[in-house]
Order: structure tokens, then sequence, then C-alpha cells
């Protein structure tokens, strides 16, 4: 499974990259693979400011739909689009091409509380 | 024998259905006037007194149209009872995180507040938890929807201690009927209590379901709850004292099927009832004593037994042997079985209901299905098959797949269509292979012809 060491994680299998003060989350190698086939993503809070935690779009796949949660508080200023075209993507590229939105980190503090490679390594064991 | 958990999918005798083409029945327009339907209310009146009997409760609705409807029909009785009582404020309605996804979605419809409780490992509600929350919210608590036997297909130990819970916090608890396959004639909602709670009479009072309906879902409620119960503007006599609006447009929804519930509980008798329960049950846990050898069994209760059905657990095929669930299903075909449900209510499992329907030769007939592709996963778990090209991945096996002179799987024919003895007096052959369903939830093509082609020619 591939869990790369530079990015972080959270209990629900988003990774964060941060880069500045705009924070790239998509889903982790572990849960696309759960999902299965993916088949629509469906994000319509570009624009909004959310708090850690709140649903922020839905992941659909063949046999399941499964909500998506802001890793930390922040205005989501892009969603990547390609993906309404390519679901597939995050199949297959989800740390690269399968990426989902970007955020406007609000508190940088709260980067702190995500999971490090390793931490979130065991929990998926 | 089609075992779907979730859903009781039991016999529809013919005998059970034949009233539904009386032409007395069947031509009767829903807003009939009384006086002109008087067979028909009887037929309500007998049933509705039939069904208190089986809840423990002192007045139904025929109104809903579905388990889902009648989720909608019970919540607003609540909703209404507690704005009755002053109460307008009691909007917080507890789920257990083991509920099944339509018990949410009704009550915030409803204009409920969800608050989701927890489950302890063996699946059960965690009382603790449960109680926590219950104390938290107790201004505001409103309902608790709960689904005994539980979704996990296990009796609840608790469930006295969790109805009385919420009951000592001010709220209400709705009863999801789901699982009434287990009850009937042996325990009942109001025994356990629950203050309302919905029928499917489409599962366990005898009609036929898939394919999208018509079902029915009346609502049974306690005592304190009649006055509430859905009226209907076409039909005075409709609904109680206080009755809130109509959830269904005709007045006792599809009634016409109504007949088939009436015949199959006027058939059975109170005995028969009972008696069905029961073989439900057996049935279930003579196929988990089976199987358990060769599968695991997600969760029993504290006998080592399970209700009226049972969740496998397949989660470790994927790992050991790149077997989905969705493989056993599609290979389930090959063996002349439709599938128990997949992944649900935990993904990557199979739950297995088999009602009462079925006699010891058909259970054992699903049972050396199951185990004979436990022996075919074994075959991939120890490397004498593929991971990939395999009986399961390449499952269903069409006729057509078969007599294909160029044959190249690495398996044989015979394998592949007739793996086990009862097969070579009783096949079914698939017209279809595997569709592939991500490319099909990816493409959706409208179907419907262009405005042109209505043109004459």
């Amino acid at each position: 499974m591939n869990i790369p060491q530079e990015l972080k994680y959270t209990k629900d299998h988003e990774w964060v990259k941060v880069e500045g003060d705009i924070a790239t989350i998509g889903i982790t190698d572990f849960a696309q693979g759960e999902l299965g086939d993916i088949v629509y993503v469906e994000v319509e809070t570009e624009g909004e400011t959310l708090d850690a935690e709140e649903v922020f779009g839905s992941v659909e796949a063949v046999k399941t739909v499964s909500d998506l949660f802001m890793p930390i508080a922040g205005e989501i200023v892009e969603f990547n689009e390609e993906l309404e075209s390519e679901p597939e993507s995050v199949n297959s590229d989800p740390y690269g091409a399968g990426w989902m939105i970007k955020v406007k980190v609000a508190d940088t503090a709260q980067l702190d509380a995500l999971l490090d490679a390793d931490a979130y390594k065991a929990l998926v064991g | 024998m089609i075992p779907l958990g979730s859903c009781t999918m039991k016999l529809n005798a013919a005998s059970e259905l034949m009233p539904i083409t009386f032409p007395g029945f069947a031509h009767m327009h829903p807003f009939a006037p009384l006086e002109q339907a008087q067979g028909y209310h009887e037929m309500f009146a007998q049933l509705e007194k039939d069904l208190c009997e089986a809840t423990g409760f002192a007045a139904m609705s025929l109104q809903p149209n579905s388990g889902a409807q009648g989720e909608y029909a019970g919540l607003m009785v609540i909703k209404a009872y507690h704005e009755a009582n002053g109460d307008a404020d009691r909007k917080v309605c507890l789920i257990p995180s083991s509920a099944h996804g339509t018990n949410p979605a009704s009550a915030v419809m409803a204009g409920f507040e969800i608050v989701v409780t927890k489950c302890d490992e063996m699946g059960n509600i965690d009382v603790e938890d449960l109680k926590a929350k219950a104390e938290e919210h107790k201004d505001r608590l409103g309902a608790l929807m709960v689904t005994y036997p539980s979704t996990h297909g296990v009796y609840e130990e608790a469930i006295q201690e969790i109805t009385s819970i919420i009951h000592a916090h001010g709220g209400q608890v709705y009863m999801d009927g789901a699982n009434m396959n287990a009850q009937v004639g042996l325990t009942n909602p109001g025994n356990i209590g629950a203050d309302v709670c919905h029928l499917n009479l489409h599962k366990t009072f005898a009609i036929p379901h898939g394919g999208g309906g018509p079902g029915m879902g009346p609502i049974g409620v306690a005592a304190h709850l009649a006055d509430f119960l859905p009226g209907s503007v076409m039909l005075e006599k409709a609904g109680g004292s206080k009755a809130i609006n109509a959830v269904s447009a005709a007045p006792y929804g599809s009634a016409l099927i109504l007949m088939i519930s009436y015949a199959y509980i006027k058939m059975l008798g109170a005995e028969g009832l009972r008696h069905s329960t029961e073989m439900a049950i057996v049935n279930a846990n003579y196929i988990k004593a089976r199987l358990s050898e060769h599968y695991g069994i997600l969760y029993t209760g504290k006998n080592n037994t399970v209700a009226h059905e049972m969740i496998l657990d397949c989660r470790d095929f994927k790992r050991d042997a790149g077997v989905e669930v969705a493989d056993i299903a599609k290979r389930l075909i090959d063996y002349g079985f439709h599938s128990p449900t997949v992944s649900f209510p935990v993904a990557e499992t199979l739950m297995i209901e088999p009602t009462e329907s079925e006699d010891k030769e058909e259970l054992d007939r699903f049972c050396d299905a199951m185990i004979s592709i436990r022996k075919e996963i074994k075959e991939i778990e120890n490397g004498h098959a593929d991971r990939e090209n395999n009986l399961l991945k390449n499952a269903p096996h069409t006729a057509d797949c078969i007599i294909n002179k160029d044959w190249n799987y690495p398996y044989s024919p015979q394998e592949a269509a007739y793996p086990i003895e009862y097969l070579k007096d009783y096949k079914y052959w698939v017209p279809v292979r595997r569709v592939d369903n991500a490319f099909g939830d990816r493409n959706l093509i409208c179907s419907c012809p262009s405005i042109e082609s209505y043109e004459m020619a």
C-alpha cells in the first residue's frame, strides 16, 4: 500500500499536502482500494468556508457512497474538475491526478493535529 | 431461493395472490365512498386488528406505501404527540450506527436532528453511549430509531433497557419493522417497549417485492399515539382525531395488495404465523451451523446463535486470494442461485436470510454451493489457481462460453458449469457474463428515442 512519507493524513482516510497556506486534499490509496471502482466525485462546496470534520462532498463507488470530510478548517478555493469526466483517476493515481480540493488553511495550528505517514500506516495496519 | 438478508424474500403463494384479481376489489377506486367499499373496509378492519395483535399495539394505519413512508409517518406522529404535549422542541433523534440508511433519511425529512450512537465490537448498541447521549439531550430528546433484531441479525439483549432509557428521558421509540419475520408470534414491538413501528407487508406478510414494488408499510402505534395517525382529505373516517396530514394520496395506500397479507394471515392463523417465525429462525441457524466451519459468522448472540439472518465475513478473501464478495455473488449464479445481499450492512460481507419458505433439501443445496465456492477460493489462496484468471473472477459462465471451441481458461468447462452434482439435474444458464459495473455507472446513456422518431412515417 502506498503511503507517501511527505503527506499528512486523517483517520477518515484523507491525505493533505501543504504548500504555503494552500492545502491539497484527496483520499488515500487505502481508501480507494476499499471503495473499489470510483464512478463519481461530487463536490459542490467550492467557495465555501467549512470547519474541520465537516462534509465537503461525497465519493461514489460501484457499491457504496461515502462522505468526504474536511481534515482542517478553511475555504475551498478549487475543485479538481478533471474528476468530473475521469473519476477513475482517484483509483489510478490517488495522490496525483486524483486530488480533490484545494483549501486556504484558516489555522495552520490545526495541521499539527493530523497524522503523519507512520501513524496512518499504524491505523490501517 | 433468493436468500436476501435484510429484505425477507419469502414464498408468495398463488393462493395468497389470487384475490387481487377479484373484480370487486381490483376495480375499486381508492376514493370510492365508504358505502360502496364495505367489503374493503371489513377487510381493512380485520387486517388492522390482526396486525395490532402481531405488533402488540393499539391502532394501525394502513396508509403508508413503503417502509420508508412508514418511518416518515411514524416520526411525524411522534412529532405531533410532542407538540400536543407542549414539547415542540423535542427534535433530537438518536440513531445507532448500525441502522439502515433509510432511518436517518426519514428522520431528517420529518424535521429531526440526528445524533448517532455507537455500537460495540459485537455489533450491539453501546448502552453506555446511548445513555450518555440521551442524558445530554434530555430536554430535547424526541425519538430513538431502532431495528430489532438488529441489522446485524442478532436479538439485542439490552433492548428493553434501551427503550426504557429513552422513555425516562422523554423520548419515544420508533422500531424499524424490517426484521419482523424474526418476531411474529414470539415477541412484538409493544413488548420490547416501542411506541411506533412500521411493518413491511411486502417482506414479513408475503406481498411479492423486488423491481420497485409496490410495497406496503403500515404503522402500528401504542394507545397514546392513536389519535395522531394520518388522515385523508378524501375520507373522513381515515386516521385519528388529531390526525397528521396524509402521507399518501390514497387513504389506504396500495389497498389492493393488502389482500395478499390478509390471505397470508388468515390462511396461516396465529399458530401458523408463529410456526413460520420459528422455522425462519431455525433455518437461519441451520445454515449458520453448516457454514460456520467454512466462513466466519460476523455477529452472533450470547448462545452463539443468530436470529433469522446472518452475515458471512468475506473480507479476508480479498487479501488472501484477491476475491471480492461480488465475485462470490457472480459465482453463485453458476450454481443456480440468486446471491444474498452483498456488502450490507458491512462492506465485503454476504447477508443471508433463508426465511421459513425453503425445505431442508433447498437449504442443503445452497450450503453445498457455498462450501464448494469456499474450496475454489482455497485453491487460489494456496496458489493452485491463478489470482486473476479463475472460476470466481470469470463467473458467471454462459452456455455460449462453455461450448466455445477456443476455450482457454486454466480450468475445465465442467468445473465452470457443473462444479457440483445437483447441477446435472438442474442447471440455470445465465444469459450474460460479467457486466462492467464501473463502465456502466460512469457512462450513462439515455435510451429515449429521439423526438423525430415519433413523426408519422
